[in-house]
This record gives structure tokens, C-alpha cells and sequence, in this order.
């Protein structure tokens, strides 16, 4: 952990920063460095932002910006680095902390408390008080003043839950003002807003800037940045690769520095034989999040779904899985179309689903290994309601030598295996259930290279034997060594189809992607 | 080795808790006993054939109570057996001893021995005989010899524990099928009270009170059983169906059940019901254990198959240790919640009817308070609050766990006041000892 310093009141006991005639920027952020076990997630990433200026951050999913956010907004510590403001350094134990030194970070999931007002919420421990007793007449007074700055009106009784996205925006960027926050940072403040509304948001931004505050503003969205953002850092796996002034790029440049990593060794060879059309997906529908999806998946073939972060990828795929309701939508399985209403519909017909999240979705992770692998198949593994256990004990131990999960006894709890043994104690358990259609949400999840490959040998020998796979990746790479045929989904809908992924570039997939 | 003994904590962690908690109360309740009955006979009888030889007289006394009659008529077959000549018997008051007496003493007998229960045998009657009665020569007083057991060890007092808990310990049976779905019930109190009134009434009304037939009895307990069970239904759909809280929809039926029980008992207790009814709940059938009790064990037993062999059990451990997991591989999760309340609901009718039995009569004030009782027994079995874990011979022994502490207390002439200050902090200690299990 990062040595505590406190921030210092005193401006000369900076760190020298300050030595030239230039004033020292606003924010700047040194060698950070931060791992999660298994992770390097930063690699010694640096940052300036200057007073009034809108700094864009780039980067593809996992590149680090989250995680960088997170530790100026004090949500983590950094294994090493430096954060200064005005040139001081200052270190951000918890977010009470940045918030106090002027920090304020407004997540893609809004930290508004659902039940109360918008005052209430702007007010959040940092409620103006008289005597213990809260000063509710003040509080509305410079509530309405922040609104007034922001050009907008709001209803300050109604709880948070009944405004509207944007709405519950603004209260947030209320709160960070009234908070006196010098640095905002926005993670992808566009991703839930109608294009009008987004461009009420830059209106905004626009006018903080002129306050004088310094914005942080990630985004997917290539068109925004050119619109907003006078500069640009772009991140890749943890480390800088720009930082330039948007003047200076086009948006072929922009996506090339967010790739520009080459495809290494990583991926097992394989050879495609493609049958019949085994899953025929047509006008999937569900809310904003799924609209009007249809693809098939061939026998033998891995079929890759992309797309960027909320784009609708494993959305489809609990839909598919009957996990969700959908509004519209047919799904047929061997030229036969199937009622899934449920979980168990898609399982009885031979669909399984590794889910995204192991942790949460995936495993009990109290039980042991045996009784998750059962889990789906107790209905075969049952006599007259009794679970014949010893069968299960066989059959599972059989799997562990096929799949080669690592694993002392089939007695040991889910949770303690790694990420990698896990993925395959789920895949065992579909794979008893002789699932034909198996959708892996993004399989390599936090697991480590080594386990990867051994995923990906089990995911093509799967293909070979005529099973019919898809696989949601946000990982180009995976995406590209993997698939036979990708699928690009933005914002719910198909945006595009590279037919032979093997000529497909990253390039091109993150063009559709951001479409 | 540290491991396993770890593993062996946590397994039965609870049961080596209640092994300590009885052998305590055996230590500190360990007193002197005075033997009764057929067996005290059987202990004094070769004491006076050794000190007597093959002559002598022996008048044999006790109160005119069964336990004494018991010791009279057993010590008299024994001593007839070995040829010894009684003088004499008496199972009454000293009056009727000092009779026997002057007429042993006005017929000009000699007496040896006087053989009495421990209490007949410190009459005053027998304390100055040489004086009163000098013609008898000099008969010994002997009583059955007291021995050093502990008042709790006693066989009485252990099945007394076990009637007094079995309620409780059958309806946490089914509570611990809702807790492991990471539910609650707080209706079973209620129910526990609904049940018995109805039983009451449908005997009462329907099957003809005090002449009822055993068919009619036992209709009218299925009935008010399954009524119970159809209320835990209820209260399943409705947490499956609309996702209420489990909390809240049980907090409401244990109001609208325990409403209806004093409706339906009109603020009175039910007692027009025939004595044989008493059979579940005071009977002892069978190896002398009380029939509430056999019941218990069996339902246990089916309950751990239940649970550690059959789907179902499976089922209803997945849901509770992670409901969206089990859904997604294909766990009917909606069913499996139904069961649980459903199951709550049926076994807290039964310790309803149990209860009726066990008091001859139905009333709305049964089963005040036992909800809490019954998540306690629960708890201290160390099944956790959040779902997914538990074991149903850890509630068995968390039941017991409380019971015994209530009887030894008893035993030891707590207040019941302390009693509960004392259960609180025994179910906060447990509950601390299951997390601390829960981190290692």
C-alpha cells in the first residue's frame, strides 16, 4: 500500500513541481500502480488535467480506466504512485477523503439513495446543519442556487428513483459541486441518455468548464470525445500509449492506439468443419437492452458476440437461456422452435450457459464441487427422489480426468478452487447434461493465461465434436484468435457481421462495436 | 490432524456443546437419592434374606401411594419366594403401622425386621418400639440403602426434557427447511395455536366432544393439520409470486393466525375432548418413551434423508446458497420455496395438535413466543441465517441444547426471569461461535 500522506496545507512543501513559471496543473497523477490478485490492472499509468479543460480517457475494456478513477475517487489505495493537486501530493485513503480534496466521481451506476430527495441525496454526508438539527431551509436554498448554475430546473421533493436518468445525472454533478469538487470525473455519463439529452449534458459540461473545473470524461463513444474533449489519454492494458490534443487525431488513429496490440501465440489451432444450422436466433427483443437481434450458430462453429461494455451481449444470452423475459423473439434449435420460459426449458432442450460471473451466477460456492456438477443433471442422477451419490461421485471424477479440473476430492467447497477450475467445474456440469447449444459469456474472465488456453483447447474440441458454441467476448483478442464468425452488437443491435474472423482485424470490429 | 479436528468442531461442535451443558447439570444437581418403587424392593430384599437367614418375621410397610404399593407388593413376592414368613404388611398411614403392630404385640408374636420405603421407614411409629412394644423383642428397621445420582441424570427427568422440547423440536423441523432457503417463518407460534383450537373445535362440534370416536380424533387433527400446511402455501406464493419478503408475509399470517385461533376459541380454552385423546401427546407406547417423542425421532430421521440424500434436499440447500446459480441450472426454485413454507405450515399444525394432546384441550394462548424459540433452536444447531447451510441433527441438538439448559436451570432453582437473560445469552453465544467457524 502507498504510504499515507495526508493533504498538505501548506503549498511549499510540495514536491517541487512547482519549480517552473508555469502554475501547476490542476491534477496529476504519477506511476500508478495497482494488481488484483491474479491482475496487474495498472502498470505505472500517468495523468494531467489541467483547470478548465475536458480530458478525454480512451481505452478498450480491462486497459485500466476504471480502476485508475477508482483510485483518485478513493474507492482503492494504489500499490505505488503519486496523486498531486495543484501540485501537492495528496493520498486518498476512502472517498471521504477525495471528496474533501475536491474529487468527485459520478459512476456509470449512479450513488444516489433511491427513497430520497434530490437535496437529500446532494446533502449526503455533508449535511448542512445548525445545532445536530438539520438545516432544511439551507439546504433547499443552495440546492436551488446549484441547479440555477447548472441551468436546469428540478423538482427537489420527489424521491430519486421517480426522476428520470439524466435527471438523477444532474443530481449527481449537484452534489459534486455542492461538495466545492474541482476535479469531476464522469464514466460514460452518455451510456443511458437519448441523444438530445447528451447534448444538454455537454451544455453543462461545457459551462463547468468555464467555472474553471477540470472533467474527466471516459466514453466508448469516438463522436463525443471530438465534440467535447480538448485532449486525449489512451490507455492499454494498464499503460499509457497517447496523450494528445484531439486536434491532433482522426478516428482511425484513436482506435488504433486503443488496439494496437498484436495477436500472440495464445490461441490453439484449429480446424472448422461446419455442419447445419443447429441455433436460429430471430428478432430477439427485450427493452433498450435487446432490439430486434436475430443470428444463427452452425454445428462446429464458434460464433463470437462483441460489443462494448452495456451493449447488450450477455443480455441476449439470458434471453436465449430463458433467464429473462423477453418481449419477442423465436428461438429454434435443429430447425425446431423451442418455448423457453425458463432456465429449465433452454437446459431440457439442451442449451446451457456459463455464465459471466461464476461467483454470483455460476457455482454455490458454499457446496462442494460434486453437489454443483449434480446440480443440473439430479433429475438423471436421481432413483424415486433419492440422489445416488456414488454415481454422481463417478461421473464427476470421470469429467476431472476429461477436463483435467484441478481438484484434491470431489468433496472440496466451489470456492476454493481458481477462477480456471471453476469455469470447468461449470462447463462439467452442462456438459453431463448433454447440452448441444453451449454460450460461454465471456469464458476467460479472470483467469489466468495458463487456464485460458485450456479453455479455449476444450472450446474447440467441443466445436470438433459438433456442438454449437457462443461465445461473448469483450476481449478482442479472444474474439478474433477464437470465433469462425463474429457478431458486433452496439446498443442493443446488431451492428455488424465479419463472416471469416480470421481476416477480420480489431480494427474493424471496434468500428462496429462503436458505431 | 488440526484439520480434521477442525471438520469434527464443526460438525458436531453443537453436540459436544449440549454433551458438556448435561454433564454439568449432572455435576452440580448430583445428590443424595432415595430409591422407590419394584426396584428399591428388589435392592432390600437380599439385605434382610442375608441378615435374617431362613427364620424370622418380617412385617413389610409403605404409604398408600403407587409408587409404595409398587415397593410393597414386589418386596412381598420376593420375600415369599425365598420362604420368608411375613408378619404382616401394611400400605397405609403410621395409624394403620401401630395397629398391625399392637395386634402382632397382642397375639404375642416376635418380630425380626420391619421393612418400609424410605419414608415409612423414619415413622415415628418404629422409633422408640422397644418401649411401646416390648413383647416384640427387637425388630431393626431397614429401608432400601440411598445412593449419590444426579437429580438430572434421573430417567424421569430426561424424558420429561424431551416431552417438554418435542414441540418445539418438530416444528423447527420445518423451519430449518425454510432458513436453509434463506427464508424465515414467524407464523409457526400462531399456526402452533390455530392448530390446536381447530383441533379442539372439530372435535367439539363435529365429532361428538367427549364421546368422539378415535376416526373422528383423528380426522379432525389431518384437518386442522392440513389447514396449517395451506396456510405455509399461502405464504410460499405469495413470497414466490409477488417477491415479498418472507419477514413480512409470515410476520402477517402469525397476526391473521393467531387473530383467528382466539376468534375461533372465543377467548376461552377448548377442553370438551375425550381422555384418549392424550395419546400422542402423554402416552408411552413404546421402550416406556413417550409417543411425542418417537414421533420426533422419526420425523427427524426422515427429515436428514430428506435432506442429505433426496433431490428435494439438494434443491433446497442450492437455493439457499445461491438462488440465481440455481435457477440458472435449471433448480424449479419457485416449487422448492413453495415446499419449504408448505412443510413449515404442516409441522406446525402437527405441534399444534401435539400440544392439544399433551393439554387435553385447545386454546389461543399456545405457542406464544415459541416462533422464536423455534429459530433459536435452530440457530444454535448452527444453521446459518443467510441460507444454504444446516444440518437437521444440528437442530435436534440445538432444541435440546435449550431445553436442557431450561431444565437444569429449573433443576437448580434459577428464577425464570435470569433463565431468560441466561437462553439470550447462550443463543448470542452460539450464533458468534458459527461465525467465527464461518471465517476459518
Amino acid at each position: 500500500m502507498a504510504k499515507r500522506i495526508p493533504p498538505s496545507s501548506d503549498p511549499l512543501s510540495g514536491s517541487g513541481a512547482t519549480g517552473g513559471a508555469a502554475p501547476a496543473p490542476l491534477l496529476e497523477m504519477r506511476g500508478m500502480v495497482k494488481s488484483f490478485p491474479g491482475v496487474q490492472a495498472l502498470r505505472g499509468v500517468s495523468l494531467t488535467l489541467r483547470a478548465g479543460e475536458v480530458l478525454a480517457l480512451l481505452g478498450e475494456n480491462g486497459a485500466g480506466k476504471s480502476t485508475l478513477m477508482k483510485l483518485l475517487g478513493g474507492a482503492h489505495s494504489p500499490d505505488a504512485g503519486t496523486i498531486l493537486i495543484d501540485g501537492r501530493p495528496c493520498s486518498f485513503p476512502n472517498p471521504q477523503v477525495a471528496r474533501r480534496a475536491g474529487v468527485a466521481v459520478i459512476y456509470q451506476e449512479f450513488n444516489l439513495i433511491p427513497g430520497l430527495t434530490a437535496v437529500e441525496n446532494i446533502f449526503l454526508g455533508q449535511e448542512v446543519t445548525r445545532g445536530g438539527f438539520i438545516g432544511r431551509q439551507e439546504e433547499r436554498r443552495r440546492a436551488t442556487e446549484l441547479f440555477r448554475r447548472l441551468g436546469v430546473q428540478m423538482d427537489l421533493d420527489l424521491p430519486c428513483r421517480r426522476l428520470s436518468t439524466a435527471q438523477q445525472q444532474l443530481v449527481e454533478i449537484a452534489r459534486a459541486l455542492a461538495a466545492d469538487a474541482r476535479i469531476l470525473v464522469m464514466d460514460e455519463p452518455s451510456a443511458a441518455l437519448t441523444s438530445h439529452e447528451v447534448e444538454r449534458l455537454f451544455q453543462r459540461i461545457r459551462e463547468l468548464q468555464r467555472q474553471g473545473l477540470g472533467i474527466i470524461y471516459i466514453s466508448h463513444r469516438l463522436e463525443e470525445i471530438f465534440t467535447i474533449a480538448n485532449r486525449v489519454t489512451v490507455l492499454r492494458d494498464g499503460e499509457n500509449v497517447a496523450e494528445k490534443p484531439v486536434a491532433e487525431l482522426d478516428r482511425t488513429e484513436m482506435i488504433r492506439l486503443m488496439v494496437g496490440r498484436e495477436l500472440k501465440d495464445e490461441f490453439p489451432a484449429r480446424s472448422v468443419t461446419r455442419g447445419d444450422v443447429r441455433l436460429e436466433i430471430t428478432g430477439l427483443r427485450a427493452g433498450r437492452a435487446v432490439r430486434d437481434v436475430s443470428f444463427t450458430v452452425r454445428r462446429g462453429e464458434i460464433v463470437a458476440l462483441t460489443g462494448l461494455v452495456g451493449a447488450g451481449r450477455t443480455e441476449t444470452a439470458r434471453l436465449i437461456f430463458g433467464a429473462d423475459p423477453r418481449e419477442a423473439g423465436e428461438i429454434r434449435l435443429d430447425g425446431k422452435a423451442l418455448t423457453i420460459r425458463h432456465p429449465r426449458d433452454a437446459i431440457a432442450a439442451g442449451i446451457g450457459l456459463l455464465t459471466e460471473d461464476r461467483k454470483l451466477q455460476g457455482l454455490v460456492l458454499g457446496h462442494s464441487v460434486r453437489d454443483n456438477f449434480g446440480l443440473p443433471n439430479l433429475e438423471r442422477l436421481s432413483h424415486g427422489g433419492f440422489v445416488q451419490r456414488s454415481r454422481e461421485r463417478t461421473e464427476f471424477l470421470g469429467y476431472r480426468e476429461t477436463l483435467q479440473i484441478k481438484v484434491p476430492h470431489a468433496e472440496q467447497r466451489a470456492g476454493n478452487l481458481s477462477g480456471g477450475n471453476q469455469q470447468k467445474v461449470v462447463l462439467a456440469k452442462w456438459l453431463a447434461r448433454n447440452c448441444e447449444v453451449l454460450i460461454f459469456d465471456e469464458p476467460t474472465r479472470g483467469i489466468d493465461v495458463g487456464a485460458k488456453y485450456e479453455i479455449y483447447r476444450l472450446m474447440n474440441e467441443l466445436a470438433a465434436q459438433g456442438k454449437a458454441i457462443l461465445m461473448i467476448s469483450s476481449e478482442l483478442p479472444e474474439v478474433l484468435g477464437m470465433a469462425d464468425r463474429i457478431l458486433v452488437l452496439h446498443e442493443g443491435r446488431l451492428t455488424g457481421e465479419l463472416a471469416d474472423a480470421r481476416q477480420a482485424t480489431q480494427e474493424q470490429v471496434l468500428k462496429l462495436a462503436v458505431a | 490432524m488440526k484439520r480434521t479436528f477442525a471438520d469434527f468442531l464443526s460438525h458436531y461442535g453443537t453436540l459436544l456443546g449440549l454433551l458438556l451443558l448435561c454433564a454439568y447439570f449432572s455435576v452440580v444437581t448430583y445428590s443424595e437419592q432415595s430409591p422407590t418403587g419394584a426396584g428399591a424392593a428388589t435392592g432390600l430384599a437380599p439385605v434382610i434374606r442375608k441378615q435374617l437367614g431362613a427364620t424370622g418375621r418380617v412385617l413389610i410397610v409403605g404409604r398408600d401411594q403407587p409408587e409404595d404399593v409398587a415397593f410393597v407388593r414386589r418386596l412381598e413376592q420376593e420375600l415369599s419366594a425365598s420362604g420368608i414368613r411375613l408378619a404382616g404388611v401394611v400400605t397405609g398411614e403410621p395409624r394403620q403401622a401401630r395397629e398391625a403392630l399392637q395386634k402382632l404385640a397382642a397375639a404375642g408374636e416376635k418380630l425380626d425386621i420391619i421393612a418400609g420405603t424410605t419414608v415409612a421407614a423414619s415413622w415415628l411409629v418404629f422409633a422408640d418400639l422397644k418401649i411401646d412394644f416390648p413383647t416384640l423383642g427387637s425388630p431393626t428397621v431397614l429401608a432400601p440403602r440411598s445412593y449419590r445420582w444426579p437429580n438430572f441424570l434421573k430417567s424421569e427427568n430426561l424424558l420429561n426434557i424431551a416431552n417438554q422440547i418435542a414441540v418445539i423440536a418438530i416444528v423447527a423441523i420445518g423451519m430449518t427447511l425454510v432458513i436453509i432457503t434463506g427464508g424465515i417463518d414467524l407464523s409457526v407460534g400462531s399456526l402452533i395455536a390455530l392448530a390446536a383450537v381447530l383441533t379442539a373445535r372439530f372435535i367439539r362440534d363435529w365429532a361428538g366432544g367427549t364421546q368422539a370416536s378415535v376416526g373422528g380424533m383423528i380426522l379432525a387433527c389431518v384437518v386442522a393439520i392440513v389447514l396449517c400446511g395451506v396456510a405455509g402455501a399461502v405464504c410460499g406464493g405469495l413470497i414466490t409470486q409477488f417477491g415479498i419478503p418472507p419477514f413480512i408475509v409470515t410476520l402477517a399470517l402469525m397476526l391473521v393466525a393467531s387473530g383467528s385461533a382466539y376468534l375461533l376459541a372465543g377467548g376461552q380454552s377448548i377442553y370438551q375432548i375425550p381422555d384418549s385423546f392424550v395419546w400422542l401427546g402423554r402416552g408411552a407406547d413404546l421402550f416406556n418413551l413417550p409417543n411425542a417423542v418417537v414421533l420426533l425421532l422419526i420425523l427427524y430421521v426422515l427429515a436428514h434423508i430428506l435432506m442429505s440424500r433426496m433431490r428435494l434436499g439438494r434443491y433446497l440447500y442450492a437455493v439457499g446458497g445461491n438462488r440465481e446459480a440455481a435457477r440458472l441450472s435449471g433448480v424449479p426454485v419457485e416449487r422448492v420455496l413453495l415446499f419449504a413454507y408448505v412443510a413449515s405450515g404442516l409441522l406446525a399444525g402437527l405441534g399444534g395438535v401435539i400440544m392439544a394432546s399433551q393439554l387435553k384441550s385447545g386454546s389461543a394462548t399456545y405457542g406464544n413466543m415459541y416462533e422464536l424459540y423455534v429459530i433459536a433452536a435452530v440457530v444454535v444447531g448452527g444453521t446459518s441465517l443467510s441460507g444454504g447451510e444446516g444440518r437437521m441433527f444440528g437442530t435436534l441438538t440445538g432444541a435440546f441444547t435449550i431445553a436442557v439448559i431450561q431444565n437444569g436451570m429449573n433443576l437448580t432453582n434459577v428464577e425464570s426471569y435470569t433463565q431468560k437473560v441466561v437462553l439470550g445469552l447462550v443463543i448470542l453465544g452460539a450464533v458468534l461461535i458459527d461465525k467465527a467457524r464461518q471465517r476459518r
